[in-house]
């Protein structure tokens, strides 16, 4: 029966609508499966920007121990990192790498401003050398307000991101 | 260079005329406050090797304060190294008069090795010719560089560079240091350079 | 604009054997900057540090601001050392404006201060370790500095950046109790620190690992014109607590540590020993402080120098010498200020240091130096 449908002509067609299908069938529970994984692996580059970083540093201190979430495992390589935490200012000088840095990266990768400074300039609203805001350089999934924000603020910030890529598509459809 | 002299010519007129001893003294003059002796001895030393060439800004509790022009600057310097001990620059601020077509660059002087010396700062202050409309390192804005006297200058003097477009003559590596790369702005620090939205 | 590049903006050549690698700023031994190294095998026969990457243009923004909305931004380029940070500042304001402080007060400044001084120190601690590969000393001093975190919050209301001195004093007094709390937990935190050297500074990997590496000669860290731990690694006696007192200082007993080898090891130790002896003036202060009095002169809505006038102060940070230079013209912004911050002193050893060094003493000599890459950059 299958053969009489499939002929060399529409060959192509019929495989990629029965891939459709059997991707719809599983995506669900195969999609919940990929997006678990990455909610308790999310490793952020080693990226300092400006002095957010105390209070970063301070989350994974002992007290906070954010590694108990499973997110800010320390010091990954940038080709194995899927989360980059601007922490704060982004200066007209560092701009083009945290780009660079971000366009290195494999896919998926998520973005977390931490700060005021990297929200909407923050204190340095005003100055010469600062972006208002680091949405022109990257798509954010989370702002993290505060200067600094508190270690839990952060925490926080990392379970909601964690609540929003359960909600995401685990895999994009061509 | 001829603009340059007449520059120096002007500034240096009204304080010509023995006023080296008086500056100091007529500050306080309201409140009959002695002069710090031992600051006060600093400072009639450099009067004293260099008469008119200099001018006693201020004498004050542990600072001193000295102006010279751009060309007795690095005699200047080498006496104070030489010749009162001091050894190393705390810091180097430039201070942009745009009414007097001036910058101003002030080196902060102190000294590790003499110990009677560890409170006291020197405040040498030299002036450079501002212009309107600047081409860091190649127009008039330039001042002899004191790097081979105080080593300790280098990033300060390349940090005045580049934030007022003072271009140190001798210097081996007046180069960016802060601003971005790709800076075409006039140099940041100076007056006439406005931030957003001021 | 024509294309040539000014005297000083060109790029300089470099020999072709020579291999010359980026460092930072996205690398986990560099913090916030650059550091451009050129290695010849494995040795390192240059180095040219490429700071700028936290230029906020701090000293600009400050002449748009008066003189007391400067002080939460000034507190910016360490907020883990803030109080010391702003120090300079606000003593530089109370000599433009002529204000004595109550006494009271003094001895709060300095109390905040020195506990600034260990948080700082504990923070840049456990960078070391962890960058060292020691990842107890990153363990231990970032849950330790949590301690007097706690004090400070108590104090001042916020974990970091306090904005808690004022022209005029401190902004407000001491919580009740506050002494005996302050005093139990500087002691613990004492004791606490007393056992790192068993963990760290006695580690026998730790000391192969740093000793004789980047050694600073006396005569070098004096020509170099460097500060602080560095400078004291390197056997000169210069801390401004001593040698300059402001406020309180001079009636508390201070001995600074010293040490003679200027290497790598030494630079490192010289902050756990100033921790130790911040610990004893904390407890001092808290003797000889007034029990009760105020703790702030009110000024006149914004304030306003007294014409054309210049003040330089400075202040032993955690960092080393502190200086902020205000010019004031008699209105209530600066017409200019400058600080004159120990990291950016300090950076001009650091070529020097890496000279002849192999690339992996790179991290070891360049975080010994006490470098906190967003205040050098302000
Ligand atoms: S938000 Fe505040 S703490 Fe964070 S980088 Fe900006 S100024 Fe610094």
């Amino acid at each position: 029966m299958l053969k009489d449908l499939v002929t060399p002509e529409n060959a192509n067609v019929f495989i990629g609508k029965l891939g459709d299908i059997l991707e719809k069938a599983i995506d669900k529970p195969l999609g919940y499966a990929i997006n678990w994984g990455r909610i308790w692996s999310l490793w952020p580059v080693h990226i300092e920007t400006a002095c957010c970083s105390v209070e970063f540093g301070a989350a994974s201190s002992p007290r906070y121990d954010v590694e108990r979430f499973g997110i800010i495992e320390a010091f990954g390589s940038l080709r194995q990192c899927d989360l980059i935490v601007v922490q704060g200012t982004i200066t007209r000088k560092m701009a083009p790498r945290l780009r660079l840095v971000y366009d290195q990266m494999p896919e998926p990768k998520y973005v977390i401003a931490m700060g005021a400074c990297a929200i909407t300039g923050g204190l340095y609203f005003d100055s010469y050398n600062v972006l208002p805001g680091i949405d022109g350089v990257l798509p954010v999934d989370v702002y993290v307000p505060g200067c600094p924000p508190r270690p839990e603020t952060l925490i926080q910030g990392c379970i909601l991101l964690q609540e929003k890529i359960k909600r995401m598509k685990a895999r994009k459809f061509v | 260079m001829s603009t340059d002299t007449k520059q120096v010519v002007t500034e240096e007129k009204p304080v010509e005329e023995k006023p080296v001893e008086e500056k100091p003294a007529a500050k306080p003059a309201a409140k009959p406050v002695e002069l710090p002796a031992f600051e006060k001895s600093i400072s009639d030393k450099v009067v004293e090797k260099f008469g008119d060439k200099i001018q006693v800004e201020f004498v004050k509790e542990n600072r001193v304060g000295i102006k010279v022009n751009r060309e007795n600057v690095h005699d200047v310097a080498e006496f104070i190294r030489d010749g009162l001990n001091y050894d190393h620059v705390e810091s180097v601020s430039g201070v942009d008069y745009p009414q007097d077509k001036e910058i101003e660059v002030v080196y902060h002087i102190g000294s590790y090795s003499d110990s009677s010396l560890a409170k006291q700062i020197l405040v040498l202050a030299t002036r450079a010719q501002r212009e309107e409309n600047p081409i860091p390192g190649k127009d008039a804005t330039k001042l002899p560089t004191l790097r081979d006297i105080f080593y300790s200058v280098e990033f300060h003097e390349r940090e005045v560079f580049e934030m007022f477009g003072v271009y140190f003559t001798g210097h081996p590596d007046n180069r960016r240091l802060l601003l971005p790369e790709d800076w075409a702005d006039l140099p940041p620090l100076r007056k006439d350079f406005a931030i957003k939205g001021r | 604009m024509t294309n040539e590049l000014p005297p000083g903006l060109a790029i300089q050549k470099v020999d072709e054997r020579i291999m010359t690698l980026n460092v930072g700023p996205q690398h986990p031994g560099s913090g916030h900057m650059r550091i451009i190294v050129q290695i010849d095998g494995d040795y390192i026969v240059a180095c040219d540090p490429d700071p700028g990457y936290v230029h906020r243009g701090e000293e600009k923004m400050a002449e748009y601001r008066n003189y007391i909305t400067n002080i939460p931004h000034l507190e910016r380029p360490v907020i883990h050392d803030s109080c010391n940070v702003l120090y300079p500042y606000v003593l530089g304001v109370e000599e433009l404006l002529g204000i004595e402080v109550p006494e009271r007060a003094k001895y709060v400044r300095v109390i905040c201060s020195e506990l600034n001084r260990c948080i700082y120190i504990m923070y840049w601690l456990a960078i070391y370790g962890i960058f060292l590969g020691h990842s107890t000393m990153f363990m231990w001093p970032a849950g330790d500095r949590e301690l007097l975190i706690d004090l400070m919050e108590k104090i001042s209301g916020a974990r970091v950046t306090h904005a808690h001195f004022v022209p005029g004093g401190v902004r407000n007094d001491l919580p009740p109790n506050f002494e005996e709390v302050c005093l139990r937990q500087v002691n613990y935190f004492e004791k606490r620190i007393k056992e790192y050297a068993a963990v760290f500074y006695d580690n026998p990997i730790l000391i192969s690992r740093t000793e004789n590496t980047g050694v600073l000669s006396r005569e070098d860290a004096i020509r170099l014109g460097t500060t602080g731990s560095v400078l004291r690694a390197s056997g000169v006696d210069y801390d401004l607590r001593i040698k300059e007192p402001y406020d309180v200082y001079e009636e508390l007993d201070v001995h600074s540590p010293v040490m003679k080898e200027g290497d790598s090891y030494a630079r490192s130790k010289i902050p756990w020993l100033d921790m130790l002896e911040s610990c004893n003036i904390i407890k001092q202060a808290l003797q000889k402080m007034p029990k009760s009095g105020s703790v702030r002169v009110k000024l006149k809505p914004n304030p306003k120098g007294k014409g054309l006038d210049s003040v330089y102060k400075r202040v032993e940070s955690g960092r080393g010498s502190l200086g902020c230079h205000i010019v004031s013209d008699g209105k209530v912004e600066p017409y200019r200020l400058k600080l004159s911050v120990g990291s950016f002193r300090n950076l001009i050893a650091l070529p020097y240091l890496l000279k002849g060094e192999k690339l992996g003493n790179m991290p070891s000599v360049y975080w010994s130096l006490n470098y906190w890459p967003v205040e050098a950059d302000r």
